[in-house]
């Protein structure tokens, strides 16, 4: 169930696209309305998303050290894996979100005859990592059909992902790439019992979702030729807020976009989320100066305590008979 | 008291997963495995809710009668307090780099013991009642409905997690599995479900200023007879103070240190290490504890067991505060204290008085950790040590969760080992410093009646050091907790007997040249040096 609905799913947000702009002719649903719609609800959800976490106060500075603290000036302090400067804070951040730090540590236990041995495990890291850059390269070639002239960096990242010159049209290695990862992410929660147990409707899902997204995609570049200038009309018609809809754009294209705003609209209600949120992460984003630089809790209230009075006047004599000063004879 | 079975069947662990799903997968409580409840005196003295006779066991836990409401209202209101717990609930994508890193996971093939999955346990409440997809789609969109059986498993595996962080080493979003266990303590505690063993400390702390409730006689009782001990075999007299005013520094302990074997080794290290620098300190004994079990209880009780501490050192006027070795504690000292309770301002930052080193990183906490003492010492040669009177050992060195990934302090003690002993071999790599593994007792899972889970927990440690010590002939474990001096022992003894264990102080003091001391031919615990064996 938790594997096969997503995937009924997918296939029926496919159909649905198919029959709506071939059968029904819903090309301005589908081009045009559903797009936006998709847009507006990822940019609402995303910003209010966040702005729900941002509001949520950090009561206590609770970094995860992972390496020697700052204290003594002869002692080396890791600055990156315990910073205790913002400088330190920055770069920690910068190598989690580019470089997936944290998972790069990962380790696989395994026990034999009793004995326990952790062996190296990196290919979750370079599968996420594999992933992660090829989508971001396929969104930077992709603005593309949404500006005119076409900005330099998108330009770069065509020729980058182009590099082997194979093919016509040219051969991105992204598209190979994210397939094959997308492939190990799916693969390793079906074959691995214990992420088989873990996994949700909801981690299948996105995966699915990404996967017919990418093989779409392929599918309009290198096998079923669209009409691209048709496209370009269309999606500037989109940014532009000037919509129209050209002709002869095949129906790859639609279940292409149709997917894409599902995608989008799924997003701020998704475990995706956790693009924003990694920023956020207090374990992360703070510096371990707690003894040098004093924390505020914004909701820090009073508690009722017990005093050092009410425990001197319970335990007063046997104070004196020890021989223990007090403040009241 | 279930026994727990023999290590060699222990290390047999199966981690097949279950045929069915863990939604469906109901809680059943194994012997050992779990905490008995708070008495219904100590629940009325605590001031929590619903105090009652009442056994895990039961079908019926009597719960408050709006119990429901009572929980989620709580939830709600922890979303909005805490930024971890909010973000937590949502990002985590299930990626499993935590599966096998948790101790319990580990050492006992528990698919609820893996921290997504303990977490799970928790986001699922979350997503059926705050989130539109868990309202919409339940069970699809990983949401669960809210019932007794789910108060029966939280309050089951968010007592087999010690809140150690190991997993939030490794989570690439830094999801730190000790939030999500403090916020559901904290909610079953509304409902009036908690461990009498955490409990009945916090009310003995309260009252007594230390969690094993030792009144201010007894208290320095104990003391003066480590002090007679601590002449018999150096030949000097020490002459430690409570409560006196006008010292310069308030030295603050976990309370284990003045009782229990191995920690009075440790705390004799203090008092003769205070003693030879001519320390201007004092102990309280109305903050005779350093721990603090409000840490596994709830942030109400943690900040009023330590507002004691800076009560103390403004009533006694001391300068500033040190403290000993504890792995909580410190927890609660570096990354609570000063947000909670300070700031101290009538406290000055400190300075050693035998150096004069400034310690900058605890100009604003005014505390600062014994370890950090010790070495600035060395460093600066103010100590005369003689590392070969520990030669009898052969030291290994556990770092203790909290110290390690809630501050840092990994070189201290390294450091100061290298100094004061001459045979210092490590463990694994992958099972010190941030990667440490816990000793299975943390957040107040030392407790007799949880004896097997916490054996299984300690088996990667117990794994690690069976390593050291076919390779190296390691007989001492060495830390700097107090939880650990007391669950270590218990582990030592199942999985890598006869190892023993100390604290760092006991070798410091054991190496420790003191003036006017006789010939040693003893340690601090009575054992013969090397060279003095008859």
């Amino acid at each position: 169930m938790r594997l096969w609905l997503p995937l009924i799913a997918v296939l029926a947000l496919i159909l649905i696209a198919y029959a709506g702009v071939s059968g029904a002719g819903m090309n301005y649903l589908f081009g045009v309305f559903i797009p936006y719609i998709a847009f507006l609800i990822f940019l609402i959800g995303f910003i209010s998303r966040v702005v729900k976490w941002g509001r949520s106060p950090v009561p206590f500075r609770i970094p995860t050290t992972a390496g020697q603290e700052k204290s003594l000036p002869w002692i080396k302090d890791n600055k990156i894996d315990n910073p205790s400067t913002t400088g330190g804070v920055i770069i920690r951040m910068l190598l989690e979100v580019f470089l997936f730090r944290s998972l790069f540590r990962n380790l696989k236990s395994e026990l034999s005859g009793g004995k326990l041995a952790y062996g190296s495990a990196k290919w979750l890291w370079l599968a996420g990592l594999a992933f992660h850059y090829s989508f971001l390269t396929i969104l930077i070639r992709h603005l593309r059909f949404f500006t005119e002239p076409i900005p330099f960096f998108v330009k770069w990242a065509e020729t980058l992902d182009g590099i082997l010159q194979v093919g016509v049209p040219t051969f991105y290695q992204t598209d190979m790439v994210i397939l094959a990862a997308v492939a190990y992410l799916f693969l390793r929660r079906v074959f691995v019992p214990q992420l088989r147990y873990i996994s949700l409707a909801n981690d299948y899902f996105p995966l699915f979702l990404i996967l017919s997204i990418a093989v779409s995609g392929i599918l309009m570049r290198y096998f079923f030729k669209t009409n691209i200038v048709g496209v370009k009309e269309l999606t500037m018609g989109l940014v532009t807020f000037s919509p129209k809809i050209p002709e002869g754009i095949g129906v790859i294209f639609y279940i292409h976009l149709f997917l894409v705003s599902i995608l989008f609209a799924y997003f701020p209600f998704s475990k995706l989320m956790h693009m924003g949120g990694v920023f956020l992460s207090p374990t992360r984003n703070l510096a371990n100066n707690n003894r040098a630089v004093r924390h505020i809790n914004p909701w820090n209230y009073p508690v009722k305590v017990h005093t050092y009075e009410e425990y001197e006047d319970e335990f007063r004599e046997v104070m004196k008979e020890a021989g223990i000063p007090v403040e009241k004879e | 008291m279930a026994k727990p079975p023999k290590p060699e069947e222990m290390s047999r662990i199966d981690y097949t997963m279950p045929q069915t799903p863990w939604m469906e997968t109901p809680v059943q409580y194994e012997p050992g495995c779990w905490g008995y409840p708070t008495k219904e005196n100590i629940q009325v003295y605590n001031g929590f809710p619903n105090p009652r006779a009442w056994s895990p066991l039961d079908d019926d836990w009597k719960l408050p009668a709006n119990w429901k409401d009572i929980l989620l209202k709580g939830m709600e209101e922890r979303l909005s307090k805490y930024r971890s717990f909010q973000l937590f609930m949502d990002i985590c994508v299930r990626c499993g780099a935590c599966a096998d890193k948790c101790h319990f996971f580990i050492g006992g093939g528990d698919p609820k013991n893996m921290p997504v999955l303990r977490a799970e346990l928790m986001r699922s409440i979350y997503r059926k009642n705050f989130t539109t997809a868990g309202k919409l789609l339940g069970g699809l969109a990983g949401a669960r409905e809210l019932t007794e059986d789910v108060v029966k498993e939280w309050f089951y595996y968010f007592y087999q997690c010690t809140e150690c962080r190991r997993c939030s080493v490794y989570c690439p979003y830094g999801i730190d599995t000790a939030e999500i266990t403090m916020m559901a303590r904290e909610l079953l505690h509304l409902l009036g479900v908690g461990v009498n063993w955490i409990m009945e400390p916090i009310a003995n702390c309260t009252r007594t200023g230390n969690h094993l409730g030792l009144q201010p006689h007894a208290f320095k009782g104990n003391i003066d007879f480590l002090v007679d001990d601590i002449e018999n075999i150096t030949g000097v007299r020490i002459d430690p103070s409570f409560n006196r005013k006008g010292a310069e520094i308030l030295f603050v302990t976990p309370s284990a240190d003045a009782f229990a074997e191995p920690g009075i080794y440790t705390m004799m290290g203090y008092m003769m290490l205070f003693h030879e620098l001519g320390l201007d300190y004092t102990m309280s004994t109305y903050c005779s504890e350093g721990g603090n079990f409000g840490l596994f209880t709830g942030s109400e009780t943690m900040k009023k067991l330590n507002y004691k501490i800076y009560a103390e050192a403004k009533r006694l006027g001391v300068k500033w505060i040190l403290g000993g070795e504890c792995g909580h504690m410190w927890r609660v000292l570096h990354q609570y204290m000063d947000t909670m309770n300070g700031p101290a301002d009538h406290l000055e930052a400190p300075v050693s008085p035998i150096t004069g080193t400034k310690f900058e990183n605890a100009r604003s906490t005014k505390m600062v950790h014994v370890c950090e003492f010790t070495a600035d010492l060395i460093k600066n040669n103010k100590l005369k040590l003689d590392p070969s009177r520990n030669d009898h050992r052969t030291v290994t060195f556990h770092d203790s969760c909290n110290p390690a990934r809630a501050m840092g302090i990994l070189e201290e003690p390294r450091y100061i080992i290298r100094n004061a002993c001459n045979n210092f071999f490590e463990m694994p790599e992958n099972t010190i410093r941030e990667q440490t593994f816990c000793c299975g007792g943390g957040s107040g899972l030392n407790a007799g009646e949880f004896e097997i889970i916490r054996l299984r927990g300690g088996f990667p440690r117990g794994n690690a050091l069976r390593y050291v010590q076919g390779k190296y002939g390691v007989n001492t474990l060495t830390c700097i907790c107090a939880i650990d001096r007391a669950t270590l022992v218990g582990l030592c003894d199942y999985w890598a007997p006869p190892v023993q264990v100390s604290g760092l102080h006991e070798l410091v003091a054991n190496a420790l040249i003191m003036e006017g001391e006789q010939e040693r031919t003893v340690g601090l615990r009575g054992e013969p040096l090397a060279g003095t064996e008859e």
